[in-house]
């Protein structure tokens, strides 16, 4: 799920406002985009790629990896599923608000053909300096900067603050992996850092977890098995129980998805989690240090 | 969107579900009319939330004038922060047992769940850890559904006996009404074997996804409304995601997960925020009609502006801000923090036009706000 400039992309949806937009960022940044998707201009092309009517006519000629989505929420599945169908290695939804049955489609689908999807309602992902697929401010050198650094985020806007924090703290990003803010997203947190743990280019992870759901407890069964630092921030600590705040995944129901249970399962499994993110990049320095130490006195008792 | 127990009898009943008699009343002489038409009844509290058992909202009346006492006492009464305006009347059923049946949303397996247990009654986390072997649970294929084979296969080894083909009857016809509506989640706890054999609900609890509402508009108007404040409702009326919260350092950022944590971020500096207010996605060009919101809170004190754009560009955000400000003169001082797409037009615009710089760190603007409103 770590995009490399080699993933060929595919735009649906690349002919709307949005899409041209961030075709052309995407394009700018390195990313290799191969076509786009819209059934009205088929045979045209656009931002000097060629549109296709569907992903699966896309598939046919030339063929493409990644499939990104700037689709509006009730013709999400169709074209989720068209992609899965078309032989999609990924589907980044960026889509917020489709009907979660819909979305339980779109992971059935999924699952069937081996597709993974990142999303819905993610913001995408981003590897510096090579390429990124969504609505990232990958462009911005003081927000990514090519690094050793994993971030896993569930939002855009605190996952941009995050990465931010880490440049000014001397700390690049191997990649950034956006998962979305819904309840039934299709790479949790967990599978994030798996990613992020089997990347070689990855020193050290970000984890970015908010209230709501309990992905963030699940994925302390990795922390706990990985050498290398862990540290998180949870958003959400403030926000009054009952209440949507803003994704429909951040809700804490009775015990369910509280942030005092993420926190502790994160810091139990050996993570250190902050209390404001500008505290990330000094934590991120203390662990690293100590990881490097522990090599060191490795390799001399070797 | 969720739906008080009669509006989901209602939905399940239009989907050709049989469910007990009963009249929705809003004063003790109708709920005694009820009772002298149906003769023994329940007098249920009518609130979209769960716990009115426990909260005196449910009380059984053998005649015409208990039920008229029993309304009396429950009208106006307040569970779980929504005042009873209305209570269901319901004739009183014979039961045999009671059962909890369910078909909800699943995280985990990224599918509908339907889940059953023969403790009726019972919170189901309680039956979870109380007594497992009682429960039972299928993730289920959306795209194949859930039909009496399914059904059989999950209450396969209950002890059900005759009420074991009824039950699977009403199984199907659940997650029917669930797929049919959108359903986030449909519980019917107590789910009840009556002394004739019929299984029916007497309970019912519905949510229906708010981002499928544009296609279950037959149903809508029965849902509960969501009791929101006037400025949340102007709030939506915008198109806004507006909460409303206690304290008095305004909030103004984009993106949900931003937001959240600069109410964080206002609680750790020893504050507390006044409202939740994220003008991310589509809506950053509401610049404008978010601080007019913000500042028509009588209780905000200071405010903070946190931006950190990716899709939503600051600068725009920020003209929008500006905007308002000229317009509406505020008293209140403000602080700001803005990174990311759009960043430098933003900052200068906001040094220029309004005299004010932009901290570089947000922790630094909200600690400033904090400080200003106490």
């Amino acid at each position: 799920m770590i995009v490399r400039k080699s993933d060929r992309v595919l735009v649906q949806g690349i002919t709307g406002k949005q899409g041209t937009f961030w075709t052309e960022q995407m394009q700018a940044y390195g990313t290799t985009v191969v076509g786009g998707v819209n059934p009205k201009k088929a045979g045209q092309s656009h931002c000097g790629v060629p549109i296709f009517a569907t992903a699966k006519e896309a598939m046919a000629s030339g063929g493409f990896d990644v499939s990104v989505m700037f689709i509006p929420p009730a013709a999400a599945k169709a074209a989720a599923i068209d992609a899965i169908e078309a032989g999609a290695k990924t589907v980044v939804c960026l889509t917020e608000h489709i009907p979660s049955h819909d979305v339980m489609e779109m992971h059935a689908a999924a699952a069937e053909h081996g597709t993974r999807i990142i999303g819905p309602n993610t913001a995408g992902i981003v590897t510096p300096g090579e390429g990124f697929v969504g609505i990232m401010p990958a462009f911005n050198p003081r927000v990514f900067q090519p690094g050793r650094v994993g971030v896993i985020s569930r939002s855009g806007s605190l996952g941009t603050l995050v990465c931010l924090n880490l440049v000014r703290g001397g700390h690049g990003q191997s990649a950034f992996l956006g998962i979305g803010g819904d309840p039934m997203i299709g790479t949790t947190t967990k599978d994030a850092l798996a990613a992020l743990i089997d990347d070689p280019g990855t020193d050290a992870i970000a984890l970015v977890g908010e209230i709501g759901g309990s992905m963030e407890e699940e994925a302390a069964e990795l922390v706990a098995k990985t050498d290398k630092p862990v540290v998180s921030f949870i958003a959400g600590r403030a926000s009054p129980p009952g209440k949507k705040m803003g994704h429909a995944g951040a809700i804490v129901t009775g015990d369910r998805g509280s942030y005092a249970s993420k926190r502790g399962a994160l810091e139990r499994a050996g993570a250190v989690v902050v209390d404001v993110p500008g505290d990330l990049p000094a934590a991120l320095d203390a662990l690293m240090a100590e990881a490097a130490k522990r090599s060191g006195a490795q390799r001399l008792a070797d | 969107m969720n739906f008080e127990e009669q509006a989901g009898k209602s939905v399940l009943a239009r989907a050709g579900v049989s469910v007990p008699q009963g009249r929705l009343c809003a004063s003790a002489q109708e709920a005694e009319a009820a009772a002298r038409a149906i003769g023994p009844v329940v007098v249920k509290a009518q609130v979209p939330t769960g716990k009115r058992g426990k909260s005196g909202g449910v009380k059984l009346a053998a005649t015409p004038e208990e039920a008229a006492a029993s309304a009396q006492a429950i009208l106006g009464m307040e569970i779980g922060g929504f005042p009873v305006a209305r209570v269901l009347v319901e004739e009183q059923a014979a039961i045999a047992r009671e059962f909890y049946a369910a078909v909800l949303n699943d995280p985990a397996s990224r599918s509908p769940l339907v889940l059953f247990s023969t403790e009726g009654g019972m919170d189901i986390e309680e039956v979870a850890a109380t007594r497992p072997e009682s429960l039972r649970r299928m993730a289920v294929d959306i795209r194949k559904g859930f039909g009496p084979a399914d059904a059989r296969r999950l209450l396969l080894g209950l002890d059900l006996g005759e009420a074991a083909v009824p039950v699977a009857a009403m199984l199907v016809d659940l997650y029917r009404v669930y797929r049919q509506h959108d359903a986030e989640l449909l519980e019917i706890n107590p789910l009840a074997l009556l002394a004739d054999g019929r299984v029916v609900p007497l309970d019912c609890k519905l949510t229906v996804d708010d981002a499928a509402l544009y296609r279950q508009a037959d149903i809508a108007e029965l849902g509960a409304k969501e009791p929101l404040s006037a400025l949340e409702e102007r709030g939506r009326a915008l198109d806004l995601k507006y909460i409303e919260l206690e304290g008095n350092v305004g909030v103004l950022a984009n993106g949900a997960g931003l937001t959240m944590t600069t109410m964080d971020v206002v609680s750790h500096a020893g504050g507390r925020p006044a409202n939740f207010l994220e003008i991310g996605g589509e809506a950053y060009t509401k610049g404008t009609e978010a601080l007019d919101l913000v500042l028509s809170n009588p209780g905000v004190k200071s405010l903070v502006v946190n931006f950190c754009g990716a899709f939503a560009r600051t600068d725009v955000m920020a003209g929008g801000v500006i905007q308002a400000w000229k317009t509406l003169n505020p008293t209140v001082p403000v602080f700001f923090s803005i990174h990311g797409t759009g960043e430098d037009e933003a900052v200068r615009m906001v040094r220029e036009e309004l005299g004010i710089e932009p901290y570089d760190r947000m922790e630094d603007a909200i600690s400033a706000a904090v400080e200003a409103a106490r």
